[in-house]
């Protein structure tokens, strides 16, 4: 089906929030039967975009169109009237309901006697997992669904909820590339429906390969709609950024040195098995896999935040023992992790706060932490790293994802470590960010330290690594050297397709 | 900066209660009041400064006032059995730090919530009191002790020295060390502080087994007092504490909260209650003014502090994860209470 008439039109929006101009003039169209495109770096003014679409702000100047018609959304939930709906990056369920009744949560069948209509609930959820080509069980309850899984049951609550505006928010975040793929059939198969999409991805190959139509801002400004046909990738990344951006990877030269980082038989039952590896200095080790694979867990056991069941890990000659990540700091490894802003960061807390919080007995003498001592770590590092920020007193908290990340960044390497391990380094953080943060890392590595990186993108890890572990259901299934990890040798693995 | 300005709300609330108290009540500036009034509070700030760090990692210790019981029932019964006050003293200490120690293991090796773990030990410590000795009071304790509790140096008296040098101790705990500064990131962000290489287990542990001994110490000084060792000395007590620890600015959440303004929330509760005692104010009805105060206290700056609204995005990072409604909720929340809670790392 082609594009046709526009759903929804914003016309020269503004919003601001008290001296931040979110937003300056955007003007957008949602077409029927299109997937449309929305990018920039963070802080560009998207969420603000979405948030406006979704009823949660109000314009302060320009128009929303609903239909051709002049509309003012009130709140969330008349903009769920107007058929609107926003899919987020981690959806948030019932986890203790089953999956049809989150899906008609608000809006359950009844039967007579205002009882709710159980049979009717489950086999209209059926149909609507069928018309979206995904199976996933009615009656099974939510929790431990995968998030992939959880964004399909999203969507499912939009259809059942008859949305022919849907706007997904970074929906790829904490997918898998399978996973993704899904969910872009399942976006085709709603344009092809009538429904008008907004989609949201840090991940430029994914606007292009799902997208028709690319809304590009910066700074709260428009910069561009095009045709995603019409548009290079130079093109889209230079008019997100406003400047060039040579390379996306930092070509690097690499000779390992000795062995950093010794894994061997970890095991934590249930969850992972028998996983060995080693990661040496100079060098950069993908680990790849499915989300759920087993790669986090790896990775958190390595540096002792679970406790292992069976194995060892040394770091530069020390064993570790189990469940003590203070020794294995001691030892020289360090973890910047998945979720940065529940285990990376105190948001409430300063920058130079979060800063020493690895390593306060460093910045101490005789039991008194100094500050002038914490100041100047935290500053040196704010500077190394190009930290963007006002005081070094503010709170994480006001800082941009990318600047977030470099705090995380900062705080672990101030331990001065011998083993880095990354996992999904650069989730979340916009293009110019992602660049800073790969030749960060490429720069660790020719100064001898040894990196573990965990992604999620496969071309990060294809990027960076010049060894990829691929993981599979708790198990390593393959180790591949730059010259055999293709994307098809690591998802061939990744899916248990063996070596 | 905000605690600054809420220890200066209480610093002013302080002053405005002992200007009254001088202007208004006869006797209130003589010093034999003024020591009183010190000495009225000593124990209800010993279980606050040992509730003060527990409560910045996010857990609480209701049984504080419990422990006092119990050792000072413990006291009275070794004394009774004849043993010497100087071996009495380090006995009673250790008893009280063992008591910690088991709310310690119920909440760090067991997984339970603190708060159920120590409402469950506040009646079971009393009711082991009571076993030792029943609805009897020891009394008769060494006349060459007794002073130690009562009498003054200076114009200071000894136990309020004894709070002092404790309240500088915790201080120094709180603000200085970096056990200290971990204490704020496990009350803000457990996960993180796990992440950082904090032992989160064992800084708990040791908070527990501190409060006990601290309550102990409490306990000596209450018997010696009131030279009267009885299972229902300091009945109620944690509550008190408990005021005082939020009143001085202490977020209940954990992570925020200052030495400085506990110390000058117990200063000003203290004199209220000497105030209202002397103006012959009933119990019953300085409770009510307590109480009043304390929800006043957490009120006014919810009420007068610019709250963010609804639409203001919170920080830039709500824009950068694509508003993730799970954490924006959760940090709307920890907004709400900034504002209760009222400190400020």
């Amino acid at each position: 089906m082609t594009a046709t008439r526009p759903l929804l039109e914003l016309r020269d929006v503004h919003k601001s929030f008290d001296a931040v101009r979110a937003l300056r003039g955007v003007s957008l169209e949602l077409l029927a039967g299109e997937v449309h495109a929305l990018a920039g770096e963070n802080g560009a003014g998207k969420s603000t975009v979405v948030r406006i679409i979704g009823g949660e702000h109000r314009p302060d100047a320009g128009e929303l169109l609903l239909d051709g018609e002049p509309t003012r959304l009130r709140g969330p939930r008349e903009a769920q009237r107007h058929g609107i709906a926003v899919i987020h990056q981690e959806p948030s369920q019932f986890p203790d309901l089953t999956v049809a009744e989150n899906v008609f949560m608000g809006r359950q069948p009844l039967r007579a006697g205002r009882r709710i209509d159980r049979a009717a609930m489950r086999a209209r959820t059926a149909e609507l997992f069928d018309s979206l080509g995904v199976p996933i069980d009615p009656d099974r309850v939510t929790r431990g669904l995968s998030i992939a899984d959880q964004q399909i049951i999203e969507i499912a609550k939009a259809l059942a909820a008859e949305a022919r505006i849907i706007v997904m928010d970074e929906p790829t975040a904490a997918l898998s590339t399978v996973e993704a793929e899904r969910l872009f059939r399942v976006a085709r198969r709603l344009a092809d429906g009538g429904a008008a999409l907004l989609f949201i991805s840090h991940r430029l190959e994914e606007l292009a390969a799902l997208c028709q139509r690319v809304t590009v801002l910066r700074d709260g400004a428009l910069v561009t709609t095009a045709m995603m046909a019409d548009i290079d990738r130079e093109t889209l990344v230079r008019s997100m950024v406003g400047r060039d951006v040579e390379l996306l990877f930092p070509g690097r030269e690499h000779e390992p040195g000795e062995d950093a980082l010794v894994v061997e038989g970890l095991t934590r039952s249930g969850v992972f098995h028998d996983v060995s590896f080693t990661v040496r200095c100079g060098e950069v080790v993908g680990l790849a896999g499915l989300v759920g694979s087993g790669r986090s867990e790896v990775a958190r056991a390595v540096f002792g935040v679970d406790e292992r069941d069976a194995g060892t890990v040394t770091v530069a000659g020390r064993p570790l023992r189990t469940g003590d990540p203070r020794a294995a700091i001691a030892a020289g490894l360090a973890m910047v992790p998945e979720d940065r802003r529940e285990q990376g960061l105190v948001l409430d807390l300063s920058i130079e706060r979060n800063a020493t919080l690895a390593r306060l007995r460093a910045v101490s003498r005789l039991g008194v932490v100094r500050r002038a001592r914490e100041r100047a770590v935290a500053g040196e590092w704010a500077g190394r790293l190009g930290l963007r920020f006002r005081r070094l007193g503010d709170p994480v908290a006001t800082l941009s994802g990318g600047n977030q990340q470099k705090v995380v960044l900062g705080k672990w390497l101030a331990t001065e470590p011998a083993v880095l391990i990354v996992d999904e380094p650069t989730r979340g953080i916009d293009v110019g960010a992602k660049v800073e943060v790969h030749a960060l890392l490429a720069d660790l590595a020719a100064r001898g330290i040894a990196v573990l990186m965990i992604s999620s993108e496969l071309s990060e890890v294809l990027g960076m690594a010049d060894r990829v572990l691929v993981m599979h259901e708790g198990r390593l299934t393959a180790e591949l050297d730059r010259a055999e990890a293709t994307e098809e040798a690591v998802m061939h693995a990744a899916t248990g397709g063996g070596p | 900066m905000r605690t600054l300005r809420w220890e200066a709300v209480l610093l002013a609330l302080c002053v405005a209660v002992l200007a009254y108290g001088a202007a208004t009540t006869d006797g209130f500036t003589e010093q034999g009041n003024l020591a009183f009034l010190l000495l009225d509070y000593s124990e209800v700030a010993l279980l606050a400064l040992a509730l003060l760090p527990i409560v910045l990692t996010g857990e609480i210790d209701l049984s504080v006032a419990s422990t006092l019981g119990f050792c000072s029932a413990l006291t009275g019964t070794l004394w009774e059995a004849g043993l010497p006050f100087e071996t009495i003293v380090p006995l009673v200490l250790l008893a009280g730090a063992a008591l910690g120690a088991v709310n310690a293991v119920l909440v760090v090796y067991f997984g339970l919530p603190s708060l159920a773990v120590t409402i469950g030990t506040l009646g079971l410590y009393r009711g082991l009191a009571y076993v030792l000795l029943g609805d009897r009071a020891v009394t008769g304790f060494p006349a060459n002790y007794r002073p130690l509790a009562t009498d003054s140096i200076g114009f200071l008296p000894y136990a309020t020295v004894l709070v002092l040098v404790v309240g500088i101790g915790v201080a120094l705990l709180v603000h200085v060390t970096p056990v200290g500064r971990s204490l704020y990131a496990i009350g803000l962000n457990t996960q993180t502080a796990r992440f950082s290489g904090i032992r989160v287990d064992r800084v708990k542990l040791a908070l527990f087994v501190l409060s006990g001994a601290l309550a102990a110490l409490a306990s000596l000084l209450y018997t010696l007092r009131y030279n009267s060792a009885r299972a229902d000395n300091a009945n109620g007590m944690e509550l008190v504490a408990v005021a005082a620890v939020l009143l001085g600015g202490v977020s209940i959440f954990g992570g925020r909260g200052t030495v400085l303004g506990v110390a000058t929330a117990l200063l000003a509760m203290a004199g209220l209650r000497n105030v209202l005692f002397l103006d012959d104010v009933s119990n019953e009805i300085q409770n009510v003014i307590t109480g009043l105060l304390l929800i006043v206290s957490v009120l006014v700056p919810v009420l007068f502090k610019p709250r963010r609204t609804k639409d203001a995005p919170l920080d830039k990072s709500t824009s950068d994860t694509g508003g993730d409604p799970g954490g924006g909720r959760a940090r709307g929340l920890r907004g709400d209470h900034e504002g209760v809670g009222r400190g400020g790392g």
